[in-house]
């Protein structure tokens, strides 16, 4: 897909994208704020499919359903309305947040449309896949490193948050309690 | 034309930038200032995802910009559910002007 075709389907994908964007926080309900974020991944991961980069794409698509249908569940589980059978209202500041947001939009479009951009600069590869899959384990190894690390520090934060109780609960400050302090007795000792 | 329709997908990754900070600025539930954060990041690999195939498809860069991006939101979920179940299992709230306890 090339030229006009591709200009007139990546426009209509991203209006998409920024309507069901704006619709996330003009709904009442939470269920149907969490897929219109979905639909929005869903327009950017096509748009990605179109431009030539099929793992990318996917990626997005994939991780994003997971994604909002993990999300979902919080939100039901944490929100006043999960069902949006009545009207709900939760911001502060919104003139403030309106007039950052057109600012940086703005800011970003001036930009966008008054810099000369390049020409497009050499041919893409037979397959993008490899060429992302190569950067990762060759020359951009360094980035793949640190996310590897970034993961695992997420992994063991979250749990760390997540865990009601931990060894200092059980065992006092210097883990030297004889019995454990549970709330239903028989825990094992350290 | 090829340059036009960078330029769409780019307006289109800015509006999707500052639709996501105006949610992330405005709401108040925890849960919802994330789902902000991500419309952010969308934007970024929207805008990231046009540069490769318009500009430089030759160089995989912006190919590992997106993939960055992508960790970027799993990191953010996880990290803001696990402070939201923490906010509130320590204080039975999901607001955050609820949580100001920090604010000097």
């Amino acid at each position: 897909m090339t030229g006009p075709v591709l200009l007139v389907v990546l426009g209509a994908l991203g209006a998409l994208a920024v309507c069901a964007g704006v619709l996330v926080f003009v709904v009442d309900s939470m269920a149907r704020a969490t897929f219109s974020l979905l639909a929005s991944f869903l327009a950017v991961g096509a748009s990605l499919l179109l431009l030539d980069l099929p793992y990318l794409g996917l990626l997005v698509v994939l991780m994003m359903t997971v994604e909002m249908a993990i999300m979902v569940v919080f939100m039901v589980m944490l929100m006043m309305n999960p069902g949006g059978l009545m009207p709900m209202s939760m911001v502060h500041n919104t003139r403030g947040a309106v007039a950052a947001g057109v600012v940086v939009l703005a800011a970003l479009s001036a930009g966008i449309w008054t810099v000369d951009w390049p020409e497009r600069s050499g041919a893409a590869p037979p397959d993008t896949t490899v060429q992302v899959g190569e950067a990762v384990m060759g020359p951009h190894m360094l980035v793949m490193i640190v996310v590897g690390v970034v993961l695992l520090a997420t992994m063991i934060a979250g749990l760390a948050l997540a865990t009601p109780r931990g060894r200092y609960d059980r065992l006092g400050p210097d883990l030297d309690r004889p019995r454990p302090d549970d709330p239903v007795d028989g825990g094992l000792p350290r | 034309m090829t340059g036009t329709t960078l330029q769409v997908v780019l307006t289109v990754a800015a509006a999707l930038v500052a639709t996501g900070i105006v949610g992330a600025l405005s709401q108040q539930s925890v849960v919802m200032i994330m789902m902000g954060l991500e419309l952010v990041v969308n934007g970024v690999v929207l805008a990231a995802g046009a540069a490769w195939y318009f500009l430089w498809p030759a160089v995989p860069d912006a190919q590992v910009l997106v993939l960055l991006a992508t960790v970027v939101m799993a990191v953010e979920m996880a990290m803001g559910f696990a402070v939201a179940l923490a906010l509130y299992r320590a204080r039975q709230i999901d607001m955050v002007d609820d949580a100001t306890e920090l604010e000097g």
